[in-house]
């Protein structure tokens, strides 16, 4: 039934394929007739590739990098153990000694940033992944079932979609209270991360409807293969790239509601350090004398959060220009 | 590697030269990030006023290509035109500006494209949509648009074209959209029509309709007709002359009648004979050409066709060959052009398909391995407004259907698109739960049944789909693909004895061992259902659904597939319920025939018996609507093209749902729904007038 010729050009050639992405240009004289030199696009690392082609995001990458780097090696980064009380420097100005200055208990603002990275991205990550993975859990069963399940989970999420994040958030923290494991509060991460569920099981169900009607689907069903195998060995990895856009953007939305929460007094405590604990307490109290102790934790959240944006955004373009949050 | 390919086909490019377009010598390239892809090479052909010229070949071959560069339409910046002429009245298109060029695109040229569901804006009427070139290239106002634009739905045959011309596009079905389409393409009375596949997604008693208006058009208008498809039958019916492409280059150039009868080069000659022909006895086995079609990122150095060609010699692979004029006005691209001239093509070597008939089936006829009485698959739809209130819509998919495939038979499933024969199958497989009947698989009732039984009824009836690209999980490889239901069914005693099963299936059918790691998007249409076919033989089925499942593929690869699912069932006793709306392949390859329409069986036969006495009036208008490869006998052939579409499933006629469109029909037939009858030993009718 076939030759050597099959073997050797198993490929048919698909113009439109995706990954024909055109970039960056150099220059290849092709052998073929008419002789003409040709500017050949070269295929690149993905990354390389991301960085030309949605420079923002790339920038918004680079800054989340630092962060996690700061976050990881906090210990060696910081000038200053974050929790060091320090009397004799109370409220001091950004000076060479402390760069971002001090609070009111005299520990150094910049160390209590880097350290609150920590906080933010434990966080962040946590209830963005935790959120994002049990909401596209639900997405793709909800729609592998269809009818009154579908129906039902809809609903349910329809429910939970109409709370505010911070609302929802602060109910559930103030029901469930503190739960520390490992440094991290595991409470206030599902707090965090519940709020976010609807919206992904949403985007996760309408790709994985499209996916549900295609044949290789109908090959699984009829080979007799349970639905939990179909749901995750079938379905599932078919709507990894809505599920990662979905991850990256809800970070920035998280850390955001770790510092609200943190700033209304429902999240992190004292004395931990967490940009949203740094901007209330005693920082309310003396913004006049030293803003330094509330400007630079505002421009860290604002940094993260628009970093996380920016980056989410131009994955979600790189990815798949079909799917918008 | 090789010469710019000088083509000595006809180039008298003088001004007031016969020719209404001259395409000369056209490179077409397109540049990805894998490379150059040389999608036309040296293409040179030629279209007089008011003649048909056929564009013929495979998915790849640059023929669709080729006419978008003649409207400039390329996708930018990836394609370019690097050189060659195109004259269109003496103008060379190419050095036309882009406003000049605007001018003559739908007002001199115009193209109708494959597509009659997306070619349509659907936020627009048809009326605008037709008057919108009048207006811009013809400055009509617009009364005088209007008017136009309802002679031309009337000429197209499209009735009550006043109030037609108010609707949007979704109140038209596709046969009808095609004919807007074409009601477009004609508006602005353009001397050259570009027609991209243009009745492929039709059914053939609707491309029949269409090619004939098409056709007709032509000849009163005098309107000159490029055609691309990959339909030989088409060709047949409707061509005056033939260009048939292969990997980006021409490869034979002829009247129609001098090219079915007399093909000049390997491909054509192959192409000709690997398709199932309603006109001739089938034999043992179809012709295939072996292979696939090149890489155009690396294409072979000689002739393109060399490494599938049984006729090649050495000096076939040393470089291009040129294109030769072997006889008047008959061209071919092959060394041994002037050869095959003389000997013919037996004489090369390629051998006529076999005449011979097939060994006779082991069909054990006592007792039916699946029996169906009387399924009926309704489904609920909200239509319209409908879908806020509770009231539903019932479409009935399949109505009453009642047969018996028996051990090792092949019962072949024809009919238009929408008359119910994928749900069959899909109800079948247990995809759609039947709404009334019973479906009895060895004498059990499988129906209903739930949890083991259904298991065990699903290792014993397996499926193959159409569609080779979404048929197969992309983010799994072909070997976990295939070796999936041996792991979960435990077929295989341990992973070695699994993977041995794998690459022993792979070979079965026809694929290499080291494919096993590949995904399916590393391979092509033909490979892929073969994947199809294995995943589906690894649960050792005695029964496989055949939905459409080469309706996708090109020609070439269609025969060894056919090839290929009648070896097996050789070789594993299968029975097959083959599903397809291709006359001919469901002749080639089964023993009995149902004949479907609207959700009913209108024939049911012995494959002889009906295929040379059909006794339904429909069955008869599907034949005739089939054009035959072989323009000699299409044009002695008085066919009549079946008038009307299929009428919508959600409200079917009463009586016999045939009677809108039957050339027979009386008042009686309005009245009752006609049984399926004996009429003959082991074939059945359902039609009164028989």
């Amino acid at each position: 039934m076939t030759t050597a010729a099959q073997k050797s050009r198993a490929v048919l050639f698909i113009i439109h394929h995706s990954s024909f992405r055109i970039d960056v240009i150099t220059t290849v004289s092709t052998a073929t007739s008419p002789s003409i030199t040709y500017k050949v696009p070269r295929r690149r690392h993905p990354l390389l590739q991301f960085v030309v082609q949605q420079p923002l995001g790339a920038a918004g990458l680079a800054v989340i990098v630092i962060m996690a780097v700061c976050a990881v090696f906090a210990p060696w980064v910081a000038p200053y153990d974050p929790l060091t009380v320090d009397y004799a420097m109370m409220l001091a100005a950004p000076s060479w000694e402390h760069w971002l200055g001090t609070d009111s208990f005299g520990r150094d603002v910049l160390s209590r940033i880097i350290y609150g990275a920590r906080t933010a991205l434990a966080v962040g990550f946590l209830a963005s992944f935790i959120g994002s993975t049990v909401g596209a859990i639900i997405g793709v069963v909800s729609a592998y079932f269809g009818g009154r399940i579908d129906l039902f989970i809809q609903r349910v999420l329809d429910v939970l979609l109409s709370f505010p994040i911070i609302v929802l958030a602060i109910t559930v923290v103030a029901v469930l209270g503190k739960n520390l494991v490992l440094g991290v509060d595991i409470n206030l991460v599902i707090a965090i991360g519940l709020p976010m569920m609807p919206k992904v099981a949403r985007v996760v169900r309408a790709s994985a409807l499209a996916i549900r009607e295609l044949p290789y689907i109908d090959a699984a069903r009829t080979a007799g293969f349970s639905d939990a195998r179909i749901i995750f060995r079938h379905m599932a990895p078919n709507v990894v790239a809505p599920y990662l856009i979905m991850v990256t953007a809800f970070v920035a939305q998280a850390i955001l509601a770790e510092a609200s929460l943190s700033f209304l007094g429902l999240g992190v405590t004292e004395p931990t350090a967490s940009w949203g604990l740094m901007l209330s307490g005693a920082a309310a109290d003396f913004y006049q004398q030293a803003p330094w102790m509330i400007v630079f934790p505002g421009i860290a959240i604002s940094m993260a959060v628009f970093a996380f944006n920016l980056f989410g955004d131009s994955l979600r373009d790189w990815l798949d220009p079909k799917i918008k949050l | 590697m090789d010469q710019p390919t000088a083509s000595i086909a006809p180039r008298d490019a003088s001004p007031g030269s016969p020719w209404l377009l001259e395409v000369q010598d056209l490179h077409v390239h397109f540049v990805t990030t894998r490379g150059v892809v040389r999608a036309v090479e040296g293409i040179s052909y030629t279209v007089s006023r008011g003649e048909v010229v056929a564009l013929v070949g495979e998915s790849g071959c640059g023929k669709s290509v080729s006419s978008l560069a003649i409207m400039r339409l390329l996708a930018k910046p990836a394609g370019r035109i690097v050189s060659g002429r195109i004259l269109f009245e003496g103008r060379d298109l190419l050095e036309l500006s882009e406003e000049q060029m605007r001018e003559i695109r739908g007002r001199d040229i115009a193209m109708i494209f494959q597509e009659p569901m997306t070619s349509l804006n659907p936020v627009l009427t048809i009326g605008f949509q037709i008057m919108e070139p009048l207006m811009i290239h013809l400055a009509m106002d617009t009364t005088a648009a209007r008017k136009r634009a309802n002679e031309l739905l009337r000429m197209v045959g499209i009735p009550d074209a006043d109030r037609r011309l108010d609707q949007y596009p979704h109140q038209f079905s596709g046969g009808m959209r095609q004919r807007v389409m074409i009601a477009i393409g004609l508006s602005c009375n353009p001397k050259l029509l570009i027609a991209d596949e243009p009745t492929t997604a039709l059914d053939v008693t609707i491309q029949a309709q269409i090619l004939k208006l098409m056709k007709d058009l032509s000849r009163d208008l005098g309107i000159a007709m490029v055609i691309i498809t990959h339909n030989l039958g088409v060709v047949a019916r409707y061509a005056d002359r033939v260009n048939v492409m292969y990997a980006a280059r021409m490869t034979e150039q002829a009247t129609a009648r001098e090219l079915f009868s007399r093909p000049l080069h390997p491909y054509t000659a192959g192409l000709l004979r690997s398709v199932p022909r309603l006109d001739r006895p089938r034999g043992a086995k179809l012709e295939t050409i072996e292979g696939t079609p090149p890489n155009l990122l690396d294409p072979p150095e000689g002739c393109r066709f060399a490494p599938r060609c049984p006729a090649k010699i050495p000096e076939s692979e040393e470089g291009p060959p040129p294109m030769v004029e072997v006889e008047r006005g008959h061209y071919s691209r092959c060394v041994r052009a002037f050869e095959m001239a003389r000997v013919g093509p037996e004489g090369l070597g390629l051998a006529r398909a076999s005449r011979e008939l097939p060994a006779p089936k082991q069909i054990d006829r006592t007792a039916p391995i699946l029996s169906v009485r009387g399924l009926k698959t309704y489904f609920e739809v909200a239509t319209g407004f409908k879908a806020l209130s509770s009231r539903r819509s019932v479409v009935r998919a399949v109505d009453g259907l009642t047969f018996n495939v028996f051990r090792g038979e092949t019962l072949g499933l024809v009919g238009e698109s929408g008359c119910g024969k994928t749900t069959v199958g899909r109800t079948l497989l247990r995809l759609e739960n039947a709404t009334e009947g019973q479906i009895a698989f060895r004498g059990r009732d499988v129906t209903c049944s739930r949890g083991e039984d259904l298991k065990r009824y699903r290792r014993e009836m397996q499926v193959i789909f159409q569609d080779p690209y979404s048929s197969l999980n992309p983010r799994m490889t072909i070997g976990a693909i295939i070796a999936e239901p041996l792991r979960v069914y435990k077929l295989q005693p341990n992973r070695a004895a699994a993977r041995a099963k794998v690459m022993d299936l792979l070979t079965q059918v026809g694929l290499f061992e080291y494919m096993a790691e590949r995904y399916p998007h590393e391979l092509s249409g033909g490979q892929r259902q073969r994947v199809g076919i294995a995943r589906a033989l690894a649960m050792q089925p005695s029964f496989i659904v055949c939905d459409e499942p080469v309706s996708a593929l090109d020609v070439s690869i269609q025969a060894q597939i056919i090839n290929l699912l009648e070896e097996l069932q050789k070789k594993f006793a299968l029975t097959y319920l083959f599903i397809a709306h291709d006359l001919a392949v469901v002749r080639h390859i089964s023993d009995r025939v149902i004949v479907m329409y609207l959700g009913r069986a209108m024939e049911i036969a012995e494959r002889d018996a009906l295929y040379s006495t059909p006794l339904h009036p429909y069955t008869r208008a599907l034949l005739d609507a089939v054009p035959i490869p072989d323009p000699e006998l299409e044009s002695r052939r008085a066919y009549k093209v079946l008038g009307g579409e299929v009428p919508s499933p959600l409200d079917p006629p009463r009586g016999c749902v045939f009677h809108t469109r039957c050339p027979l029909a009386s008042e009686e037939c309005k009245m009752q729904v006609p049984e399926l009858r004996e009429i003959r030993p082991g074939h059945y009718a359902a039609c009164i007038k028989v």
